[in-house]
Order: C-alpha cells, then structure tokens, then sequence
C-alpha cells in the first residue's frame, strides 16, 4: 500500500479535476462549462434585476432536472407560485403539470419585513425544514433559491443571517443537491451582500447593458472550481424557447473543406469560375455600391439553391420578405414559390433592432432550427452600425466560422461608400472570404453602367476579366466588357456605340476588299482574254506556218525527183552510189 | 380610525368576546425542537399573555420538525416564530421573545413610540 503511495497521490488530482457535473439544459451553457454545473454543490448566479436570472435557474430545473429525470425544488422568495406557473407558460413550461408529476416542487416563501418583529435570537431553522421538506417529498437532486437577497430585506439581523447562510450552503451540499442560488449585483462586489464568499465552487455572472443604446444579456462564469471554463462575456438571448448562449469563441479552424461545387445562379458567372460556380461550405462576398445589383445576384443564388431543393435562410436587414420579392419579379426571378414550398426563409429585421451579439445568437439559432444548406446576409454592412471594426470582425470571423463548420454556403453582401476605396470592404472582412465579387458602377458618357469584377475565389481557376453586368427582364446577364482602342473599358451604350461604329469600319473594309477583288477578277479575265487572243493569232500563225512548210516540202520533194531523174539519165550509177553513202 | 379596524374584526371578535372590549388573542408559536431557545421562547410568551391577556388569548404551540408541512401555511422561515394571528393585523415576531419591550409593541400592548 505504502509502495503505491506515490502513484495515487499523482493521480488523484487528475481524476478530482473531473468533478461530476448536472447538465443545465441551456444551449450553450453547457459547452461552456464543459458539461453544466458541478453536480451536488451550490451555484451562485448573480445579476441586475430583468437580466434572467430566475428564468436561467427555471430552465436548470426544467430542461437540465427534467431532461436528466433529477426532480427539483424552487423556491421562490419573490414570485408566488400563481405567478410562477403563469410567467412560465408564455415560455413553454407547463409548471402546474410538473408539480402534479412530482418532477418539480414550486415553494414560495414569503418575507415582509413589516409583519415581522424581531424579539430576540433565531435562526432560519424554518427554511431549512421546508426546504428539507420539499426536497424530500420529490426526491428533489436540485434546487433553486430565488433569490436570497429578499431575505436580507426581511430580517435586520445580518450576523445571523450570514451566520446562517453559511449553514445553508454547506447543509446543501451535505444533502447532495445540485443548487442554484440568485442574488442581485452588488455596487461594488458580485452580489450586495457579499455572497460569493460563502459559494466557493461555481459563480456565474448575468449582466444587462446598454451600449449604444442598445441592450445585450451577457454571461460570464467567474468561477467554477475544479473545472476549465470559458472565461469571455457571452451574449445570451430569452425568447420562447428559453435562454440560448453562444459559446462562439470556442469555435475554430477545423471546418472540412470539400470540393462539391453549387451553382452561384448566374450561368455566366459560373463559368467564370471554371463553369462550377462557388464551393459548398465557402464564404462569398459580394461588395458593391448602393444600386449596383448586389440584392438581384444574390437573388440569384438563392433561386438556385431552391432550385437545387435545398433551404435557403436570408437574412434582410433593409429589405422586407415582400419587397425583395417583389423587386426581384421584376428582374425575372420568383422566388415567392419557393417561400411558399418551405425552401426559402426570409428573416427581415432592423439591425438597429438588437445589439451585434444577439444578431448573431439569432442567427445562430434560426440557422440551427431551419437547418439551410445556403444563407443569405444581405446586408453585413449594417452590422458596423452597432459596433466598431474590431467586434464586427470578430463577429464575421465567429459567423463565418459557424457557417462553415456546418458546411453552409453563405453569401454576404456588403455595401460601400461611394467615393471610398473599392477594393474595401465597410467591415474589413474581405480577407476571410473565399470568394469576393465586386460590383462597381463605371460612370462614362453620361450613364452609369454595372461591371463586375471576380476580386478572388481561392481554391480555383477563376476569370480575371470584368464583365458587364446587366439588369434584364430575365434575370442578371454577363457580357464581356469592350475594350475601346485605347485600353479603356467601355460598357453601356459607348460600348454599343463604339460596337456600331467598328461595325460600320468594318463594312467600310469590306467593301473595300470586295472592290479590291473585283478589280483583280477584271484584270484576271482581261488577262485571260488576252492570252485567247494571242494564242488565236499563234493558231492562225501555226496554221499558215504549216501550210507553207507543207509546200516547200512538196517543192523540194519535186526538185529531188527531177535531180533523179536527170541523174539516171547521164550516170545513173555515180548518182545511187552517192545516195547510198549518203544513206550509210 | 379604530371604529373601522374594530368593525373589521368584528367576526373575529364576536366569538371570542369573552370580556367585551378586550379582543381575544389568537397565538401560534411555532419552534423547531425543544431548544433551550424554544424553551426560552416559550416561558416569555406564556410569562407576557398571562400578565397582559390573562383569559382572552389562546396559545397554540408547534413544532415543525413534527409537522414541517405546517411551516409552509404559516410562511415561517426563523424560528422561534410567534404569530399573532388575531388581533388584526398579522405580525410576526421573530426570535425567542427575550425582548420584553418589542414583543409587547408586536402584540399591540404598547404603542409604538
């Protein structure tokens, strides 16, 4: 035993730092605490009034007591149950129900401090049998106490009162229940009255501030001993399905990267994108000024995608559902079937409407109930209203981050300043993008015409030329930008313009050529006729040539003749004699 | 101002006029075990009724280590706890009623100063 001494002591701290845990049944909350509050001990949960402390601790006991099958006890000390149960039902909990279960006991305590006199020593002993009462009528492993601080209120004796607020703790834990104790923030410490001194396991930390004019719920654990924690402030959100928390710091670079293409929607702008369009699970941004078609692309890929019969979730904040709709009609795209089939959602809001974490916590939650394979943020410029270069960012990174471990396509659009630098994005997010459209308006010959510019798609064999980008009837068209003689591009009607008088030029050198060869035609044939000419007179020539040879052949035929005749009549013999040497 | 409170509390009086214009009081003490505290507690209260209220009181005594569910009626979070149910209003006074001068102004035996 002694031999092994050693190795135990080694490994004991490892295994005690796994101290077991009662999940809370919060999204988010859990993660964050790797796994919920530490199981059997007490947790102060402190916070301003309206920042949800109860609502958090209801949700402990509902969702984490009732998912785990660990009933649970709260006492309330400033709702009575009437109130309790109807508070609740707005957000789902059925508490009358579960208290006829015996999965939850609802005890309300009552402390009016003009009722009481205090005459003398006392303790809380009468807590403490309800409590104990109430916990054991259920089988209760978890408690809520809300929220202690009306205690304070009640009785003037805080010796005691510490003195037995102390007890209680260690008599909670000594039960084995797994508690939540609220109280409100203190001026200069977490709680007023000095809590946190008595709970030394878990303090979390709920905050309601207004920045900008704009309220955000965070969540800070300031303590959780024994266990690794997230240590930032996140933002949390209350609506009807209770408090979600977003633990997105956690996230990181461990997205899969496939190769599964999706169409942008733009048959064109696929192809300027080796004919495949954008990779599944990519960020793409598309970035231009205000009227430059940013909205109609994305349109565009939206329609695709419910083409695809995929889902798709867009995000307006400047635009209801019903005016991108109808908008959008008017360029050829409907996409009101596709809102109708259930493939396409529209969530319209005013960004000015929350702060920039809780836009992200609602995205973050309509993406997890919708579950689309592409989103839509149009636009993410409105975002920098709310916060400043750096939170946006970080937003974007978590955002995008988010997106892309969950392999959702997104498209992001951002708007920018006339006269500001194109090749910026408002939010200074370019850069973690994957793929980065550019529209930008070139003003000439009194008109502004759309070009589009494919800044970067990594991971691609991508165009670098600009395009025109058209606004058609039927939806966005790609044409290729003129380039005018002296380098400049042209688009719009100098395009047209200088197409026509190239045309025309052109005509011009035709015609020319034509003329160029009817001439040579002329020529040839005058040559050629020539050349019938001449070889006529040469035929008339050869003919008479032949005719006289002919003659003078015949005329030296008859002189031979008559020389042998003449021949044979002196000496024959000489004659034939030559003739045949001749012959030889 | 006491003609109104003496008619509310009529009900409560009528039955429990024993000598007419004195109210009768109704007293529950609620402790958690034999303590020498609830003891102490005890002895002053029976010590206090039959000095002030000597025929017109009832005093009922709990404890809630016996009847815990009892607690939860009564609201009763300190103990020792002697409320004074009748007279209107309720009072509670806390603690194990050492306090002479206090209890008496609980109970409305001495007006508050």
């Amino acid at each position: 035993m002694k031999h092994n001494e050693p190795k135990n002591v080694t490994r004991k701290p490892r295994r005690g730092a796994e101290l077991l845990k009662a999940p809370t049944g919060i999204q988010g909350l859990d993660e964050l605490t790797g796994g919920g509050l530490p199981k059997g001990r007490p947790t102060l949960l402190c916070g301003s009034a309206g920042c949800g402390k109860t609502l958090l601790a209801m949700d402990f006991l509902v969702r984490g007591g009732v998912e785990s099958g660990e009933p649970g006890v709260f006492m309330a000390f400033e709702e009575n149950t009437e109130e309790l149960a109807k508070n609740f039902a707005s957000l789902g909990h059925d508490l009358k129900a579960l208290v006829a279960q015996k999965k939850l006991a609802l005890e309300f305590v009552h402390v009016e401090r003009s009722e009481i006199e205090e005459t003398g020593k006392y303790n809380l002993e009468g807590l403490f049998i309800r409590l104990g009462h109430a916990i054991d009528s259920i089988g209760a492993k978890r408690v809520v106490l809300d929220s202690i601080d009306a205690l304070f209120s009640g009785f003037s004796n805080v010796a005691i009162l510490r003195a037995e607020l102390r007890r209680l703790f260690r008599w909670l834990k000594d039960k084995g229940v797994t508690a939540i104790i609220t109280a409100d923030r203190g001026e200069t410490g977490l709680t007023r009255y000095g809590l946190e001194e008595y709970v030394a396991d878990c303090v979390i930390l709920l905050d309601h501030r207004v920045d900008g004019q704009m309220a955000t719920r965070r969540l800070r654990i300031v303590k959780y001993r024994g266990s690794t924690h997230g240590t930032s402030e996140y933002p949390f959100l209350i609506d009807e399905s209770g408090i979600s928390i977003l633990p997105i710091t956690s996230m990181g670079l461990k997205h899969e990267a496939g190769t599964e293409r999706v169409s942008s929607g733009v048959p064109r702008l696929d192809a300027m994108m080796g004919g495949k369009g954008y990779f599944r699970g990519s960020s793409v941004l598309v970035s231009g000024t205000a009227g430059t078609g940013k909205t109609s692309l994305t349109a565009h890929f939206a329609h695709a995608a419910a083409a695809r019969g995929e889902r798709c979730l867009w995000f307006a904040f400047e635009e209801s559902s019903s005016q991108i709709i109808r908008n959008m009609r008017s360029i050829g795209i409907d996409l009101e079937p596709a809102v109708r089939r259930g493939t396409l959602r529209f969530h319209a809001e005013r960004p000015s409407l929350f702060g920039l974490e809780m836009h992200l916590v609602t995205i973050h939650r309509l993406v997890n109930q919708f579950r689309p394979r592409v989103v839509v943020i149009d636009p993410i410029t409105d975002f920098a209203v709310l916060g400043g270069g750096a939170e946006v960012k970080a937003m974007m990174t978590r955002l995008i981050d988010f997106f892309k471990l969950q392999q959702i396509t997104a498209l992001f659009t951002s708007l920018t300043a006339g006269g500001a630098f194109m090749e910026s994005t408002e939010v200074g997010v370019s850069s973690l993008m994957d793929t980065w459209l550019l529209l930008r308006d070139m003003e000439s010959g009194a008109e502004r015409n759309r070009v589009l510019h494919l800044l970067k798609s990594r991971g691609m064999a991508h165009s670098n030329q600009v395009r025109e980008f058209l606004l058609t009837d039927h939806g966005v068209e790609l044409r290729d930008v003129y380039v005018g003689p002296s380098g400049a591009l042209l688009a719009g009607s100098a395009r047209d313009a200088l197409e026509a008088q190239e045309k025309a030029q052109a005509l011009v050198r035709e015609q020319e050529i034509e003329g160029k060869e009817q001439e040579l035609e002329r020529k040839r044939q005058a040559l050629e006729a020539r050349i019938a000419a001449l070889r006529a007179e040469f035929e008339v020539e050869q003919a008479e040539a032949a005719k006289t040879i002919g003659q003078d052949q015949t005329r030296v035929g008859v002189l031979a003749g008559d020389r042998v005749q003449m021949a044979r009549l002196r000496q024959s013999d000489a004659i034939a004699r030559r003739k045949t040497r001749k012959q030889e | 101002m006491t003609a109104t409170k003496a008619k509310s509390a009529t009900a409560a009086s009528e039955q429990s006029l024993a000598k007419p214009g004195k109210p009768r009081y109704v007293l529950r003490l609620y402790v958690a075990g034999m303590t020498p505290r609830s003891a102490r507690a005890l002895a002053n209260i029976k010590q206090i009724c039959e000095e002030h209220l000597k025929g017109h009181y009832g005093l009922q005594v709990i404890d809630l280590y016996q009847q815990p569910v009892l607690a939860k009626g009564d609201q009763i979070i300190a103990v020792p706890t002697l409320i004074k149910k009748l007279p209107m209003p309720l009072r509670r006074l806390i603690g194990d009623l050492s306090d002479r001068e206090r209890v008496l102004i609980g109970l409305d035996l001495k007006p508050k100063q």
